[in-house]
């Protein structure tokens, strides 16, 4: 039995979070969930320096070639930081639909750019609000061309490509439905500012007026093949969400020990403490759903759809968890614009509804328990 | 990462189970026992001493223990190897001698006198010998280190009144470490002596509890004008506190055996599946998906990490504090699982036993789960232990620290 990371993955780890800890504090995170910028250029430049953008892009592509392991450490850590970068859109997402779909052309030309930080790029699915379904897609994709409108794509103002789900032709259900690769600065494209519950990542509404693109994948693929990029892309931000909430709670026992009422520390009344322990039982939960998601993502397991969604449903529930329940901890000042708390508060519900919600993760981990005790 | 022995592992793992091939008994019927462990059955009990006995035989009763003392001189990994290949034979769960061995032999033998050790650890590890943990009392649950069983010395012995409760296998126990009161005058950790006693001495009474549950795993034992060689002594007067620490310290490693047949997501999708509600299947209703996933990512994330401890101990390393979340999650899981089940059978959920359906799993596990939720620490005083060793948070503020036993405020 081997499952734990690796003493060179656990090196990358505390690298990058020593990295990230002199680099982006939540003083970092503050100037973009303040400002108009939708990320922290001169951060992402350094990360791209330093290679992580890479992490799983093969060398042949411009990458590290390291692997999905190593991704996953950083993706924790990055998650700690609040890390305020379009890496999830385009690492998670972008990335591995151009590594699992795209020609040899798409990715000479898209992976080595986003390699060394020159390519953002991102994943629009929804069109209206409710779930996001086969029936719920009508964006066009004709002739090389994309008409219809996303919403609320995450970094969708700074992203330069996107994948975009579409409909290839008439055929019902995903039968008709296809991946498109757009060039956002492209014309025919138009894109408004979507005011969000966490403005460290700014969303896009995304309109495309007979816009040029190309396909990704065959026609008829294209749901299949975003439920893949979409599984992929859940054990990644699983990580990121055990990271947030093993933040949270640091930051709420920091403050409980420091905090007195009554004549004592906060943190030795048991109504404290069984919110904390709480915390650490959840948050231990996820983390070890997420091994398991990070070991079938490593070895593209049979198990991954599975994997990938226990490790969403469980790292979400725990960093929603202890969000709120950090914010409680630290009372009143807890719910001020100047602490902190509400940083993660807002992100752990950004990461929640990015890649679907819950409800439609947990649809899909019973259909995988029906089919493998079928 | 992968979920591979290591060679060494592997082999051991063979050794073992072409051992257990050629003399593990077979045809059992699976134990349907309560989550707590039911009376055993004089044949059971039989049966129970005859495997341990062939276990000890060849070293595999304690494979952590030296060899001088009957072990196999082995590391927690190897014991982990055992327990999961012996639970591939439906044995190993719930053993009469768990207590004995895991806890009451290790503090005799920290503690005990060289004789004391050559008497009692061989027949224990034979199971000739059962042991019980004589520590909680009606008035010290949670707060153990205020007990009230009094022992007093004359002369060269000891004389011991007073009542235990929950004590485990008492029944069918022939010795048991007993923790009394020996100085009423001093804080309430200070005055603590542990002894050790045989479960026959005259004076020694054992009165099973029925549980809510109906099951009988537990029981009070009275002491009245009991007499204890000072022999019998483990430890100084007055540490009694500090040994104790030491049993529970041995606590056996609770991994790798799995979770003993209790009911869980497998059989909630297979209820699922059976049943109809008013809309249809319901494996096929919404809210029905979201109980399974909910429960499954916690059964998911228990199972993956006695994988994260199991590497700790493949390794050679000690399992992190993650090992001390299982129960907390296990029990209140059984409780509100089952509960669920029950609903979604609607009025049959009222039923038990052959009447209910899938025979009463579900009501069985709702029946035991506030015993689970209780017993080996409460769900609060396990929150306590995590928020206070795996946190490093602070304890809750004593008010009886500094004030004499007998000057404490007793309520009910």
């Amino acid at each position: 039995m081997n499952f734990d990371f690796s003493e060179d993955q656990k090196l990358l780890r505390d690298q990058a979070r020593r990295f990230l800890s002199g680099k982006c504090s939540l003083k970092t995170v503050r100037k973009v969930f303040e400002g108009d910028h939708g990320y922290d250029r001169d951060l992402w430049m350094a990360i791209a320096e330093m290679g992580w953008l890479g992490t799983a892009i093969p060398e042949s592509f411009g990458g590290l070639g390291l692997g999905h392991l190593e991704l996953c450490v950083i993706a924790e850590e990055l998650g700690r930081a609040l890390a305020p970068l379009p890496f999830s859109s385009t690492v998670y997402l972008f990335a591995e639909a151009v590594l699992l779909a795209g020609s040899e052309e798409q990715k000479k030309a898209c992976l080595p750019k986003i390699a060394t930080g020159r390519l953002i790029g991102t994943f629009a699915r929804a069109e209206a609000a409710g779930a996001v379904t086969p029936k719920s897609i009508r964006t066009a994709f004709r002739g090389n061309r994309l008409s219809g409108k996303k919403i609320a794509v995450a970094d969708g103002m700074d992203a330069d490509f996107a994948v975009v789900l579409a409909r290839a032709n008439d055929e019902p259900g995903e039968r008709g439905l296809c991946l498109a690769i757009a060039d956002l600065k492209g014309p025919g494209v138009s894109r408004r500012h979507e005011e969000s519950i966490d403005p460290s990542r700014k969303h896009a509404e995304i309109s495309f007026d007979n816009a040029p693109a190309e396909p990704l994948g065959r026609p008829g693929e294209g749901w299949s093949i975003a439920n893949s990029v979409l599984d992929r892309a859940a054990v990644l931000v699983a990580f990121e969400q055990v990271g947030g909430a093993d933040a949270c709670l640091a930051m709420a026992k920091e403050y409980a020990l420091t905090r007195h009422a009554f004549g004592r520390p906060i943190a030795s009344y048991q109504a404290i403490k069984h919110k904390l322990a709480d915390m650490y039982v959840n948050t231990e939960l996820a983390r070890s759903n997420a091994y398991y998601g990070a070991w079938a993502l490593s070895t593209n397991a049979r198990e991954l759809p599975l994997a990938a969604a226990a490790a969403r449903i469980s790292a979400t529930q725990a960093f929603d968890y202890a969000a709120k329940e950090n914010v409680q901890t630290h009372g009143g000042i807890g719910f001020t614009w100047e602490a902190d708390p509400h940083l993660f508060y807002k992100r752990s519900r950004e990461l929640a509804l990015s890649l679907g919600p819950q409800r439609s993760w947990k649809d899909r981990l019973v259909s995988q328990l029906e089919a493998s005790n079928a | 990462m992968d979920f591979e022995d290591t060679p060494a592992e592997a082999a051991f793992r063979a050794q073992v189970r072409k051992w257990l091939e050629e003399n593990a008994p077979r045809g059992r019927e699976e134990s349907d026992g309560d989550e707590l462990g039911d009376r055993l059955t004089r044949d059971a009990l039989a049966e129970a001493r005859a495997w341990q006995a062939k276990k000890a035989k060849a070293g595999y009763a304690r494979i952590t223990w030296p060899k001088e003392v009957g072990g196999l001189g082995g590391t927690p990994i190897q014991q982990v190897i055992f327990n999961q290949e012996e639970a591939k034979f439906g044995l190993g769960a719930n053993t009469p001698f768990a207590i004995g061995l895991g806890m009451c032999i290790p503090t005799l033998m920290a503690y005990g006198s060289k004789e004391a050790v050559a008497r009692y650890v061989k027949p224990a590890l034979y199971g000739e010998e059962i042991w019980c943990q004589l520590f909680s009392e009606p008035a010290a649950g949670s707060d153990v280190a205020g007990l009230r069983t009094r022992a007093e010395r004359q002369g060269d012995h000891w004389v011991v009144n007073g009542q235990k409760i929950w004590t485990t296998g008492a029944q069918i126990s022939d010795f048991g470490i007993l923790l009394t009161r020996t100085d009423p005058n001093v804080p309430k950790h200070k005055g603590l002596t542990m002894f050790f006693l045989s479960m026959k001495s005259p004076g020694v009474e054992v009165r099973p509890i029925r549980q809510a549950s109906g099951a009988s795993g537990f029981n009070e034992v009275f002491f009245t004008g009991v007499k204890i060689p000072d022999s019998q002594r483990l430890g100084e007067v007055g540490q009694g506190w500090q040994v104790a620490l030491t049993t529970l310290m041995h606590e056996r490693l609770a991994v790798g055996g799995g979770q003993g047949g209790a009911i869980d997501v497998k059989e909630l999708l297979q209820l699922a599946r059976t049943l109809e509600l008013e809309d249809g299947p319901a494996i096929r209703n919404a809210a029905v998906r979201e109980r399974i996933a909910d429960w499954y990512v916690r059964s998911a994330g228990l199972k993956y990490t006695t994988y994260r401890t199991m590497t700790a101990l493949s390794k050679g390393q000690q399992p992190g504090p993650e090992a001390s979340i299982a129960k907390v999650v296990v029990a209140s899981k059984l409780q509100d699982l089952s509960a669920f089940a029950m609903e979604l059978e609607g009025e049959a959920g009222a039923l038990k036993g052959g009447d209910a359906p899938m025979h009463g799993a579900f009501q069985m596990g709702w029946l035991s789960a506030p015993g689970l939720r209780i017993a080996g620490g409460t769900d609060e005083i396990l929150r306590n232990i995590i928020a206070e060793r795996v946190l490093g948070l602070p304890q809750d503020v004593r008010v009886d620290k500094d004030i004499p036993f007998n000057k404490l405020p007793t309520g009910r």
